[in-house]
């Protein structure tokens, strides 16, 4: 593929500013992309801080280190920093990074847009950690803000919808660059169905994104005016009703689910033909099935609050719709499976990362089957056995995909090959503890132990222990990936413009790392064999 | 769209070097939350941080915008440059249309369900007799459930009278407003500008006369923000559409500002079709604000 590259030097859009300027300035789509994956690095950093102090509180039954208050802000904390601040952007940060080389164009549509999706962010955050020291404390109310009780909290209300606007308005901007990206900037012979899936997972979610968060926008509004303004939309004494929130609030949330997952995905879909040498199999179902998936996010949204007391034909019809994503989710799982199916495989780490999700992801997806059928969710809502579903889809899911894309791609990045012997020990490492960590927590849910409390009876002991150490062996190990990004940028190995044997696609056809401008002329089009190669 | 099959080159296809308007952008908002926050808390602070990201905020839009307009009179954006600009606007129209479904959701629940449950309808038989007995559902809610901490009200905004009027005031001024891009495209700046200026001051009318209403729905009514469920869908559907008329009139009257200073041209004249866009968006929910909060 070498002879089709296509990176000039002679870089005719000038020169850009430099040192400190050029972060805070920048359009260029990789240098955004940069931004992205780092602030999600640190945010990942601060939410696992939070993790641990939780994993802490709980290792023993009674209270030890922390007040209850203080445990359930950083419930609270944890999962807002960690769903917005730590796997969206870095989806966004993949996005930004890999769309405009995989599409075979100069950079995204609209380029200051894109900045000012990225230095929202900071902002954002800045706001919503602030709160940490604000009378009252931060938020305790759980990530979902359910009123009437989100409405007690102190100085910190105000903070947290603001922020929530905020980062929504980033999500917004960003998921409109990646849709007038994908649909705008293609090159010539990139036909909607030559797409490589991480595109087509990204444009999907970008169409979640633009649909959903202005709901969620909403919801937090109608917070504010409830708490300032004397409005009564969550009172029912007003005519309101608090049940109402839950399903605003829902109608976005399981949407945002998918905005979680999808690009996850995408990158496993690009990793196992990778190392199985062998195209994907199932290309066009996996693309209906992305599609279908997006589309049942929408209606599904109530089976988040099926013991608030709906009419039975509300809780059949919540039920039906969210075990059907079995369906297209399955042909997902089916067509990895059936991609390694007698192919001549290699176990280099994204692959390992990539093997993991399928398995570990799988079995979250299961367990979110149990609890998609109502009178079973019933005996499983609130407890321990929704906390270990939705780490399972979202740790061993979205954040094992992440880390296998960022092994993935990391030598085109840095232009180094990342060290291989520490990377395994990342993932073993990883996929033991985080196992160690979320697996006894099913059967904590199942014996009854709620969530959201700092304590807990002893017979829940011994499995709380077992999740700590878990835990601790999880946060521990990351440590290991900060290493091995820092040692990668500063040097090692020097990486080839394909770097995997048997990577497809335009982003494995320019240098690495690739020149500042992607693709300043478009690729030729006898370059661009398609995701189903 | 007939422009999708010419090809571009990359090369032409212009990325800005760099631009610190983003940043400010987001320092100036910042400001304003922060600012905003402070003063819900009640601190003294509050207003002056709030007015100081006001102003930076309305710097940024000039600057920022004048980077583009600059830019795009300058010839620098090509036609694929173009379509990423129309693709950005219509994706944005559509995150605001998301926006105005959650609360038109939460009037619809409130009629639907979450009232006729209070007077126990449905499964609602326990709440109405051990909470509000004395409850019965209507709509609109004159008498909330629990009249402590509510304002009740007599009377609300009929749909006959001032949103009958506003209703032909946004629909002529949409009209208006296809006119005068009629009028660019036939080269006529007279007929332009002639049409947007009688948009403009129909948008203004139409604020006017929504102040008004609120004027009168507080003072002579009794309906505020406080009053119930019904207060709270109708004030915030109007007010949030009343400030998205006001955000459209502002877009307008600076397209007619660069009209009378000779900007666009006949084929080229994106930033016209995005406020008129806007506009035709604030008009069609409008069109579901007067069905279905003044009228059924």
């Amino acid at each position: 593929m070498s002879e089709v590259a296509t990176h000039h030097h002679d870089d005719h859009h000038g020169a850009h500013a430099t040192g400190i300027m050029r972060w805070l300035t920048t359009t260029n789509h990789k240098d955004i992309g940069t931004l992205y994956l780092l602030f999600s690095l640190v945010m990942f950093f601060i939410g696992g801080t939070m993790a641990m102090i939780i994993r802490l509180e709980l290792f023993q039954p009674g209270l030890q280190f922390v007040d209850p208050q203080f445990y359930n802000s950083m419930v609270t904390m944890h999962a807002l920093i960690m769903i917005f601040g730590a796997v969206m952007p870095a989806w966004t940060g993949f996005a930004n990074w890999m769309i405009p080389m995989m599409i075979g164009a100069p950079d995204m549509a609209l380029p200051r847009l894109n900045n000012w999706s990225f230095w929202i962010l900071p902002f954002a955050f800045t706001m919503l950690l602030s709160t940490l020291f604000m009378p009252g404390g931060a938020p305790a109310g759980g990530w979902t803000m359910y009123p009437p009780l989100v409405l007690q909290t102190g100085d910190a209300f105000p903070f947290l919808i603001f922020a929530v606007h905020f980062m929504g308005a980033s999500s917004i901007a960003g998921a409109i660059n990646v849709v007038a990206t994908v649909f705008n900037m293609r090159a010539p012979g990139m036909t909607l169905m030559k797409l490589p899936l991480f595109v087509w997972t990204w444009i999907i979610t970008g169409f979640l994104l633009i649909a959903s968060i202005p709901v969620l926008a909403g919801a937090v509004t109608m917070l504010l005016t409830d708490k300032f303004f004397g409005t009564a939309f969550f009172s029912a004494a007003g005519g309101g009703d608090p049940v109402m929130f839950q399903h605003i609030f829902w109608f976005f949330g399981h949407p945002e689910v998918y905005i979680l997952i999808l690009p996850a995905f995408g990158i496993v879909s690009a990793i196992i033909p990778t190392f199985a040498r062998k195209p994907l199999f199932g290309y066009s179902s996996m693309v209906y099935a992305t599609g279908a998936i997006a589309f049942l996010s929408f209606i599904v949204w109530a089976h988040h609050m099926f013991t608030v007391g709906m009419p039975l034909a509300g809780e059949l019809f919540f039920m039906y719709t969210t075990v059907l994503i079995a369906v297209p989710t399955g042909v997902k799982v089916f067509n990895w499976v059936a991609t390694m199916w007698q192919s001549s495989m290699t176990f280099e780490t994204p692959m390992l990362f990539a093997l993991g999700f399928v398995i570990l992801f799988t079995i979250g997806g299961f367990s979110g089957l149990m609890l998609g059928v109502t009178p079973v969710d019933f005996q499983y809502h609130d407890t321990y056995f929704v906390v270990a579903h939705f780490h399972y889809v979202l740790v061993t899911g979205a954040v094992f995909a992440l880390m296998a894309g960022a092994y993935f791609w990391m030598p085109k990045w840095t232009g180094h090959m990342y060290n291989e012997t520490l990377a395994k020990w990342h993932f073993w490492l990883s996929v033991i503890s985080v196992n160690v960590l979320f697996f006894p927590q099913h059967f904590l849910g199942l014996a009854g132990m709620p969530r959201r409390i700092p304590d807990y009876a002893v017979q829940f002991a011994d499995f709380n222990m077992v999740s700590s150490i878990g835990g601790l062996g999880y946060g521990i190990s990351q440590i290991l990936f900060v290493i091995i990004v820092v040692k990668c940028i500063r040097g090692g190995e020097k990486a080839t413009d394909e770097v995997w044997e048997g990577a497809q696609g335009l982003e494995w056809t320019l240098s690495s790392p690739p020149p500042y401008h992607s693709f300043t002329e478009a690729p030729d089009p006898e370059s661009i064999t398609g995701g189903h190669r | 769209m007939s422009k999708s099959n010419i090809t571009y080159s990359n090369a032409d296809y212009y990325v800005p070097d760099s631009s610190r308007w983003p940043l400010i952008a987001s320092v100036s908002i910042f400001a304003m939350f922060v600012g905003g926050a402070t003063l819900l808390n009640g601190a003294n602070i509050g207003p002056y941080v709030l007015s100081a990201g006001f102003i930076l905020f309305v710097y940024m839009l000039f600057g920022w915008f004048g980077d583009v307009i600059a830019e795009s009179e300058a010839g620098t954006y090509n036609g694929q440059v173009d379509v990423s600009f129309r693709m950005g606007m219509a994706w944005f129209i559509f995150s605001e249309v998301m926006f105005f479904a959650a609360f038109f959701g939460a009037l619809y629940y409130a009629r639907m369900y979450s009232i006729p449950w209070l007077g126990g309808a449905g499964s609602g038989g326990a709440t109405n007799e051990f909470l509000w007995p004395e409850f019965a559902s209507a709509w609109p809610l004159f008498n909330t459930p629990d009249s402590y901490g509510f304002t009740q009200f007599k009377e609300v905004i009929g749909a006959w009278g001032v949103p009958f009027w506003n209703t032909l005031i946004l629909l002529t001024s949409g009209v208006t407003c296809t006119w005068a891009h009629w009028g660019l495209k036939i080269g006529s700046r007279k007929h332009l500008i002639a049409g947007l200026s009688v948009t403009v001051i129909l948008g203004i009318i139409f604020v006017a006369m929504q102040a008004e209403e609120y004027r009168h729905a507080y003072h002579a009514l009794g309906l505020t923000l406080n009053s119930g469920i019904y207060g709270a869908t109708f004030f915030l559907l109007t007010g949030f559409h009343g400030f998205h008329v006001t955000m459209g009139t502002i877009m307008l009257a600076t397209i007619l500002a660069r009209c009378i200073k000779g900007h666009f041209t006949h084929e080229n004249h994106f930033g016209f079709e995005a406020c008129a866009w806007y506009w035709h968006f604030v008009d069609v929910v409008w069109i579901g604000l007067f069905i279905f909060v003044y009228w059924v």
